[in-house]
């Protein structure tokens, strides 16, 4: 990460509050109690806790979180399908909280598109027409929008199906479209909202892949919720986790696997196999005196897993090498740790 | 053009259907002006074929006490209904007024509760304040006659219908065509078969208020989950026990629903079969709108509103409280309800006892009046002094813009370009076998020699229709979008549901005096409250998932209207369209009583003249005919895909539990 470039998105300070104490609270003393007591006292809920992230341009942002943790409000704050209570979001540096309404809609016929759960497509029109209803919002004439929505039908693999009535596709395929949709009007920042927590496990699989392709190849920044840890660790850049509306933990995949911040964390992460997310930089020691340094050669971001074949085909150690630095060695027996999913190797 | 071939298939059914509607349109406008009054079919009041259904009615009255099926038969069935009618009327004669009253009170008690008592007792205080005693009773006996005969023979239809797939199957159609059948179509031949008075007042309100007990009751049954049903059978349950212990319970609260619905209906048609000289509140409102009285009117149509308001009250409590006591399965209220039903039966039984020594023939003193009589006729005369301006041009506007126009068109078009055109029209909307059917019931109006009235009739349908669903499209919209809107619209639409169909004339007349434009306000006033409802229904069942998204993509208010929410509540606005024309044909024949001509008034002339009698029954064919023709019409619009493929939901019309009240 370099601190130069301005985030894409950039969260300060947020928070939503449901209920009849929604402007009272924030600020006062009773912002600090409990869910469950603010539920009793106020009759409120904290759905976001003071959140902060920065998203950096072109990066997979994961929002990972238990159901109930507030993930979609958190998501739907960005966008203002809900109004936050609290907070400043800043899209290229422009404050969202300050658009009127017309300079909203804008911002979401050009700049944001979103994934949401259960599709939300429309049943009365065809998977074309699913795909070019946000060029046709915004007003692009007919030809336009039908060869860009039949580029983006292309691109998620669903040539063909053009005429096509949502129902008639499988929940994959049906995803796809709210894809191709949210693609189509060239978005800065996709949101995904557990966009495939509907699906059954292989399709989901394929999906994750799918967003993966998506993402190298058209660079999209992208914010994406989830309650499932490996989708998280697959798919995030960066990945923060939620509990009650706070965030717990923050940071890149291997940070939370390595070093998990609380219990809670802990408990997610406790059955991930460790060698598929940590790096070689979580591993690697200090180059001592007697290490024989004409081992093989990787990158301190190379999963541990990727390295285990060159590990086994020398018994010299592994060095880790960054911009030509020496950052330090990793041997077979750092690596079968993390394989056996022993804690610090 | 830079579009891109799309792989769709050629052309799309529905843009073809936006085409051939649109070559139907300029061919036969071309038609019409090439032909216009040529191959007309001229009204002719002394046609050989009403004299020949007069002969019918002549060789009825001959034989009514010779031929074997009506001896048999018809006379028993009339004489018991009369009797049955005699022994409620008697019984609520005998009662007296203070024992009716507190007698009602103490049902109120009883079934709803102390406050339901206090609204019963006040609301029978205010029959006899009015001066309206026994006409109130007269009609409260005909409800019972025909609620009681309706449920004892609905319920266990339902039952049956619900059990047997074929005899739900043979009974729909059944019910689907007895619903759609207007009020007044079936008064005369009721009138033929069992002479005018109680007996066929009773049966028309039977026919009318008994589909939705067999249809709810069939949903009931049908509602109890398959898996209760196979547990008990499993135990080795006889289809009786299951029946007994299983189903019905189950489907208690549903069928409490068929039977207020059913309660509602009869009291709607009880009022309209004044027409056939039943006694009661309906023949008070004829006889005053004969003399143009709208105070008199006004009053027996305050009485009418008194009666729905006591017994929707006194149907809904009871079911809810049937509800919560089933429950909470209380045993040591049973105790407490003992007592409350021994002091009730008690206090009655007092008042009865005073009633007799106070009131000796039961009328209520006449010393004890309220009307309002003379400030409605003030009233009334006051609008047409002052707002004569305003009213008068809306009349105008309707009837010079919209009705004279259309009556036009369907008057002196060649008969057969009409017959064209709708039958094409059907075809295009809802397929073929709607179209053979619209062209059965226009050829049917031809042979009943009723073609021009016809058309009269259905201009003012139509004209009705389109601003019906104008206003229920409207105010559907807004209350589906404006939480506050809909919570001050609701209370005054669950009012409106409830009102007898024949209190809507009123206003009208008040406003319009007796015109074609008067029923059609009529028409608009009674099918507007369910349109309303079904709009906002289908606006609000949009998934909200589906609205989310639209807005995420940025989606102004009025894109989300026209592009998500209206195409996607496309099955409501439909089933509202088909309840709207239904209910507006069913209203605007009624209208025949304030001026509305045509058929409604060739029904209406066949009670009052003799000689008049074939025509009335034609006409009352005709209307059941037009009925047909406008349902199947819009009934079929709805069964086309929004996706193709997708199951068709089976709403048949009057299902609609909450939709309330439907015909006239
Ligand atoms: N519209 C709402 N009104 C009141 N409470 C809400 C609303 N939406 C969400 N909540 C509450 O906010 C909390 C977070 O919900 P949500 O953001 O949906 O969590 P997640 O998406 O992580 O499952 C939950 O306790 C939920 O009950
Ligand atoms: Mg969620």
């Amino acid at each position: 990460m370099n601190g130069t470039t301005t985030p894409t998105v950039s969260v300060k300070g947020l928070w939503k509050i449901f209920g009849p104490a929604e402007h009272r609270l924030v600020g006062s003393a009773d912002e600090a109690l409990t869910s469950a007591e603010l539920r009793q006292r106020h009759a409120s809920t904290v759905a976001v806790r003071d959140v902060s992230f920065d998203v950096q341009p072109g990066e997979v942002f994961v929002v990972m979180g238990l159901s109930g943790s507030g993930k979609s409000t958190l998501i739907r704050c960005l966008t203002r399908l809900i109004e936050p209570t609290r907070g400043e979001i800043l899209l290229d540096g422009e404050d969202i909280r300050k658009a009127d309404a017309v300079r909203l809609r804008e911002l979401r016929r050009r700049r944001f598109s979103m994934v949401f759960q259960h599709f939300g497509l429309l049943p009365h029109r065809r998977v074309i027409d699913n795909i070019a209803f946000g060029l046709e919002i915004r007003g692009d004439d007919k030809p336009t929008r039908y060869a860009r929505a039949q580029e983006m039908l292309s691109l998620v693999g669903l040539e063909g199906h053009a005429g096509s009535y949502p129902d008639q596709l499988s929940g994959g395929m049906q995803q796809r479209v709210g894809l191709a949709r949210a693609l189509a009007v060239d978005p800065e920042v996709m949101f995904f909202d557990e966009p495939f927590s509907a699906l059954d496990p292989l399709i989901r699989r394929d999906m994750q892949n799918e967003v993966l392709r998506l993402h190298h190849e058209v660079g999209k920044t992208m914010v994406f919720i989830t309650h499932d840890l490996a989708e998280a660790l697959k798919l995030g850049d960066h990945v923060v986790i939620m509990r009650d509306g706070l965030i717990v933990q923050a940071g890149r995949p291997e940070d939370l696997v390595g070093a998990p911040a609380d219990d809670y964390v802990a408990d997610f992460v406790r059955d991930v196999p460790k060698s598929h997310v940590l790096t070689l930089r979580w591993v690697m020691r200090e180059a001592r005196p007697d290490d024989q340094l004409d081992g093989p050669e990787f990158p301190p971001r190379t999963v541990i897993r990727t390295a285990v074949h060159a590990a086994a085909a020398t018994d010299k150690p592994i060095r880790v090498v960054d911009d030509g630095r020496l950052l330090g060695v990793v041997d077979r027996a750092q690596i079968l740790a993390a394989i056996a999913g022993l804690e610090d190797g | 053009m830079a579009a891109p071939a799309l792989p769709l298939a050629s052309l799309e059914w529905r843009t073809s259907r936006r085409f051939w509607g649109v070559a139907l349109l300029i061919v036969s406008a071309i038609l019409f002006v090439a032909l216009r009054n040529q191959w007309l079919l001229p009204h002719d009041d002394d046609a050989e074929f009403f004299k020949s259904l007069n002969g019918l009615r002549d060789w009825v009255d001959a034989n009514r006490s010779s031929n074997l099926v009506f001896v048999l038969v018809v006379n028993t069935i009339r004489l018991s209904i009369a009797g049955l009618f005699d022994l409620l009327q008697g019984i609520l004669i005998g009662l007296t007024w203070p024992g009716v009253t507190v007698l009602a009170g103490a049902i109120g008690l009883i079934f709803a509760g102390r406050r339901m008592a206090v609204v019963m007792v006040a609301g029978f205080l205010a029959f006899g304040l009015l001066g309206l005693w026994e006409s109130s009773l007269d009609t409260l006996a005909l409800t019972l006659g025909a609620v009681v005969l309706s449920l004892a023979m609905g319920i266990p239809l339902g039952i049956l219908a619900g059990r047997s797939d074929r005899f739900q199957s043979v009974i729909t159609p059944v019910l689907d065509v007895m619903q759609i059948m207007p009020t007044f179509a079936y008064l005369a031949p009721m009138a033929l078969i069992f002479l005018i008075g109680p007996p066929a007042a009773i049966i028309a309100t039977l026919i009318y208020a008994i589909p939705p007990a067999i249809r709810i009751t069939a949903l009931g049954i049908r509602g109890v989950s398959g898996t209760s049903v196979e547990a008990a059978v499993s135990l080795g349950s006889t289809r009786w026990q299951v029946l007994r212990k299983v189903q019905l319970p189950m489907a208690k609260r549903t069928i409490v629903l068929g039977v207020n619905q059913t309660i509602m209906m009869a009291l709607s048609m009880v009022v309209i079969t004044a027409l056939i000289a039943a006694p009661g509140l309906g023949l008070d409102i004829v006889q005053a709108l004969e003399r143009v009285n709208v105070g008199v009117a006004f009053d027996a149509g305050l009485a009418i509103v008194i009666m729905a308001i006591l017994l929707d009250r006194l149907a809904t409590r009871a079911s809810q409280r049937v509800d919560v006591r089933t429950r909470s399965g209380a045993a040591e209220s049973t105790r407490q309800r003992r007592v409350v039903v021994l002091g009730a039966v008690g206090v009655t039984v007092v008042a009865v006892i005073v009633g007799q020594l106070v009131a000796g023939d039961g009328t209520f003193p006449d010393a004890l009046r309220i009307t309002f009589r003379e400030p409605v006729n003030t009233a009334t005369a006051w609008v047409e002094a002052n707002l004569f301006g305003l009213t008068n041009a809306l009349k105008n506007a309707v009837t010079g813009v919209l009705l004279n126009p259309l009556q036009t068109i369907l008057t002196t078009s060649p008969w057969w370009l009409v017959g064209l055109v709708a039958v094409v029209a059907a075809f295009i909307v809802s397929g073929l076998r709607p179209a053979i059917v619209t062209a059965v019931c226009l050829l049917g109006l031809i042979g009943l020699q009723l073609w021009q009235h016809g058309m009269e009739t259905l201009a003012s349908v139509l004209v009705g229709t389109a601003i019906t669903l104008l206003v229920g499209l409207t105010l559907g919209v807004l209350s589906a979008r404006h939480d506050r809107f809909a919570a001050v619209l609701r209370p005054i639409l669950d009012a409106a549901q409830t009102m007898p169909s024949f209190v809507y004339l009123l206003p009208a007349i008040a406003l319009f005096s007796a015109t074609r434009f008067t029923a059609i306000v009529a028409a608009v006033i009674y099918a507007a409250p369910p349109v309303i409802r079904l709009v906002e229904d289908g606006i609000r069942g949009v998934p909200a998932t589906v609205v989310e998204a639209a807005t995420a993509a940025g989606s102004t208010p009025r894109q989300l209207l026209w592009k998500v929410q209206l195409p996607m509540a496309r099955r409501s606005l439909l089933l509202a369209a088909n309840q709207g024309i239904v209910l507006v044909l069913a209203m605007v024949v009624v209208g025949g009583l304030v001026g509305a001509g045509a058929l409604g008034y060739d029904v209406i002339a066949g009670f009052a003249q003799r000689e008049d009698f074939g025509k009335g029954l034609a006409a009352g064919v005709s209307i059941v005919l037009l009925g047909v023709m406008l349902d199947r019409i819009t009934q079929g619009a709805g069964g086309r895909p929004t996706g193709p493929g997708r199951p068709v939901a089976v709403v048949p019309p009057g299902t609609t539990i909450q939709a309330g009240v439907t015909g006239a």
